[in-house]
């Protein structure tokens, strides 16, 4: 033993002595992660929620949250002489004078896209492999708490800096307060302390975006974590990899070396794009001024999509009893989201009352094996993103050469056509690649080889697949439909045993898939060949 | 005769006949030259007129009307006076390209001469407002940035984006960029307010917060991209595709080299 390594036990001994963690900690950094790219989108949300939390800390030494009035002295010139709130002028401040200040705001609101992008393919790679099912369901509650809030404390960062762009984003925001039916214009008094745009705002969004919700976004993530840590990460189908154990890397030394080193890799990212690409130039839209809008004013892109909604609503109202009920703006602001947000909360207890299946999985769903999922999930990305192009309908109208008003019908269409289409189209595509797959394990690789035979015949040659390819492609269960009574014991329909027809017919159309090829199948073939 | 000649003698002759002979030559050449300047110009300005015509005819009047009348395809410019010629043509908008939505800026079909005579032309039919001239435009003395953004946020940012960089209207109708536009042309599309532009008038916006607002758009114009790649100047949009194509690659590329360096 050398004298370094008899130092280093000492000390580990010192503190053992005092915290008991050796034991805990053996066990812990023991413990084995599956290795997948797509197990690693999470940690892109991660990564990126500490750089914001970091870049974030350092613009509050200098952000002023006050709306009191400033005539502008600093260095930017275009602005000097104008009135502005101290707001504003801390964040031009922020930009133009503290050192490194335009670089970390750049970084803070690029790390933010980034976090909300990292959220939602993260999202999508739980929902299309199927790892919200149990015991998963409440942190994947949680996971859409962490959306939901990602948006909102977005949107308030995006406010906060008291400029044109932001002034008018709170503006719709207030507009969409007001439309709740009867408690709508009370609940905007209260919002802004008085009439828009008033004086209490900035300084309350500040605290719930400084303070509360990142309060709230470490308690959820570490839960998130907990969760992760005490449930096991789920793993994809492969040779020894069952429902009961898992099969990857310990986490030291390899993944402490993995995750640590794309935590460097996120910040870089983040930090590159931070210094080459300008965000959110502040200065250019100058100080929010009610009287004022700029064309192609728009949300960042995670309200893209709502802002979308809201541009393609018809305008409906109605009035009642001296009230006006604006449904063009409760429909796309408040009914619509309100109804994705919770079918997406509910989304894993939705699928296990279809199927009625109450077991555990560790193990994914490979996509194509869970049609009626992944053309849900299709489903939803079509209407996201027809909405999305649609909140850059200007942007788009201009630089396609294309109508602003051709834009929105076709938006309006598509949003009620598209959608289905996309999921009869990815429900066929997951059966056809179901079909091939079976193809696959019972007539082997196509290897592209033709082979004349004495009597003059053309053939194929095909080569067998490796078991571990086979079993990869016969190993998961296709589950069948539920088959509920439906009439009772003495041959009546009651109402129980209609939702229980109602309950067949979704499981049996969530069930359709393509026979997967059996042991005895492929003997017989091999037989035959 | 005597005192005469003794005058004629004084040492102070000399200046005094030099000083009458230069102010009698040069009231002369005044009142001459003036004469010949009033000709010079009356017959420039009719020999325009006549020119002016003449593209008119050749160029310009199978849509606006042998008379510049107008016909239902195109407006009678009987009235809209040279600013409103010298923008559209000189800024290549006239003759349109295509029946599309909206004329499009592109390199003029006449040279400067040329819409100097089409808008004397036009502008000899009914008086309108006129191009204005260089001592109406000096920008760079006159104007105030911080005003002229201010001024342009208020009444032009709705349709040319916050940093002039254009919008949609609707129907196809765009506000073009205001980017790399001569200071000229800038005030005529505000006195003669082109297409679906409104006209800003003197009572609306003085001749000096126009020229404030000329300052602040060669101001915004000359801006280097403080921040990095500008992106085009025109919000989150193009900053989201950003993030989901370059950033959100990277990432999802690097996660995949990680994982796979394990096997």
């Amino acid at each position: 033993m050398t004298a370094r390594e008899r130092i280093a036990g000492n000390v580990a001994g010192y503190v053992d002595d005092r915290t008991g963690g050796a034991k805990w900690m053996k066990k812990n950094l023991q413990k084995v992660f599956p290795d997948h790219w797509s197990f690693l989108l999470g940690e892109i949300c991660l990564y990126s929620f500490i750089i914001l939390l970091l870049s974030g800390t350092f613009l509050t030494f200098w952000f002023d949250p006050s709306m009191r009035e400033v005539v502008y002295e600093g260095a930017y010139e275009p602005l000097q002489g104008v009135k502005m709130s101290a707001a504003y002028a801390s964040a031009l401040e922020i930009s133009f004078e503290v050192r490194g200040g335009l670089l970390m705001r750049q970084i803070h609101h690029w790390a933010a896209l980034i976090f909300m992008i990292g959220i939602v393919v993260h999202l999508m790679r739980v929902f299309f492999t199927g790892a919200f099912r149990k015991p998963r369901e409440f942190n994947w509650i949680i996971g859409v708490g962490l959306l939901t809030l990602g948006i909102v404390e977005g949107f308030l960062g995006y406010s906060l800096p008291d400029d044109l762009l932001s002034g008018t984003g709170i503006r719709i925001a207030e507009a969409i307060i007001q439309a709740i039916p009867v408690v709508g214009s009370y609940l905007s008094y209260f919002a802004f302390g008085g009439a828009f745009p008033g004086l209490a705002f900035i300084p309350r969004i500040y605290v719930v975006h400084v303070l509360l919700l990142p309060g709230i976004f470490l308690a959820l993530i570490t839960v998130h974590l907990m969760l992760v840590w005490y449930q096991k990460h789920t793993q994809f189908p492969g040779p020894g990899r069952t429902e009961k154990n898992v099969v990857g890397y310990p986490l030291m030394p390899v993944y402490m070396a993995k995750a640590g080193g794309f935590f460097f890799i996120v910040f870089g990212v983040t930090a590159f794009l931070g210094a080459v690409a300008s965000i959110n130039p502040i200065w250019l839209y100058g100080p929010y001024n009610p009287g004022q809008v700029s064309a192609g004013s728009q949300p960042d892109w995670y309200m893209g999509w709502l802002d979308g909604l809201v541009r393609m609503s018809p305008p409906i109202e109605t009035y009642l009893f001296g009230y006006t009920i604006s449904w063009n703006i409760l429909i796309p602001g408040l009914i619509l989201p309100g109804i994705i947000f919770t079918g997406l909360a509910l989304y894993p207890f939705i699928e296990s009352w279809i199927t009625g299946d109450k077991r555990e999985h560790h193990l994914l769903d490979r996509p194509r094996n869970a049609p009626n999922r992944t053309a849900i999930g299709a489903m939803a990305l079509t209407f996201t993103l027809v909405s999305l192009i649609n909140g850059g309908n200007d942007i788009i109208a201009t630089s396609f050469d294309l109508t602003i008003n051709q834009m929105m019908w076709f938006s309006r269409i598509a949003i009620i056509v598209l959608p289905p289409i996309a999921f009869i189209v990815t429900k066929r595509l997951c059966l056809s690649l179901q079909r091939a797959d079976r193809d696959l394990v019972l007539h082997g690789r196509e290897t592209g080889r033709l082979v004349r035979m004495p009597n003059g015949e053309f053939v194929e040659v095909h080569e067998p697949i490796s078991p571990e390819k086979a079993w990869l492609l016969t190993s998961h269960e296709q589950l069948a439909p539920l088959e509920l009574p439906e009439v009772d014991g003495a041959g009546v329909r009651r109402p129980a045993a209609i939702r229980n027809k109602i309950r067949n017919r979704i499981s049996r159309a969530h069930a359709v898939a393509v026979p997967k090829a059996t042991e005895t199948e492929r003997r017989e073939l091999e037989g035959h060949h | 005769m005597k005192r005469l000649s003794r005058l004629r003698r004084h040492r102070a002759a000399g200046p005094v006949l030099l000083i009458f002979a230069l102010f009698t030559i040069g009231t002369t050449f005044q009142v001459a030259s003036a004469v010949n300047q009033e000709n010079a110009t009356v017959q420039s300005r009719s020999t325009a007129i006549a020119e002016g015509k003449e593209i008119f005819l050749r160029g310009c009047s199978s849509c606006h009307g042998l008379n510049a009348e107008g016909q239902e395809i195109a407006p009678s410019l009987i009235g809209v006076g040279a600013a409103s010629v010298d923008f559209q043509v000189g800024t290549g908008r006239m003759p349109m390209a295509d029946m599309s939505q909206q004329a499009v800026r592109k390199a003029p079909v006449y040279s400067p001469e040329e819409v100097h005579a089409l808008a004397t032309y036009v502008a000899s039919l009914a008086p309108g407002p006129a191009v204005p001239g260089d001592e109406l435009l000096n920008y760079e003395r006159d104007g105030s940035v911080a005003e002229g953004g201010q001024l342009f946020r208020t009444n032009c940012a709705m349709c040319h984006n916050f940093a002039g960089q254009g919008g949609a209207l609707t129907q196809g109708k765009y506000a073009p960029t205001v980017m790399g536009v001569q200071p000229k042309h800038i005030y005529e599309a505000m006195i003669t307010g082109p297409q679906a532009m409104p006209v800003f008038s003197d009572k609306t916006l003085t001749p000096e917060e126009k020229l404030s607002i000329i300052k602040w758009i060669k101001s915004a114009e000359s801006e280097p991209q403080l921040g990095g790649v500008a992106l085009g100047r025109v919000g989150p949009v193009t900053e989201g595709l950003l993030a989901w194509t370059l950033g959100i690659v990277l990432l999802i590329g690097v996660a995949v080299w990680l994982a796979a360096k394990a096997r």
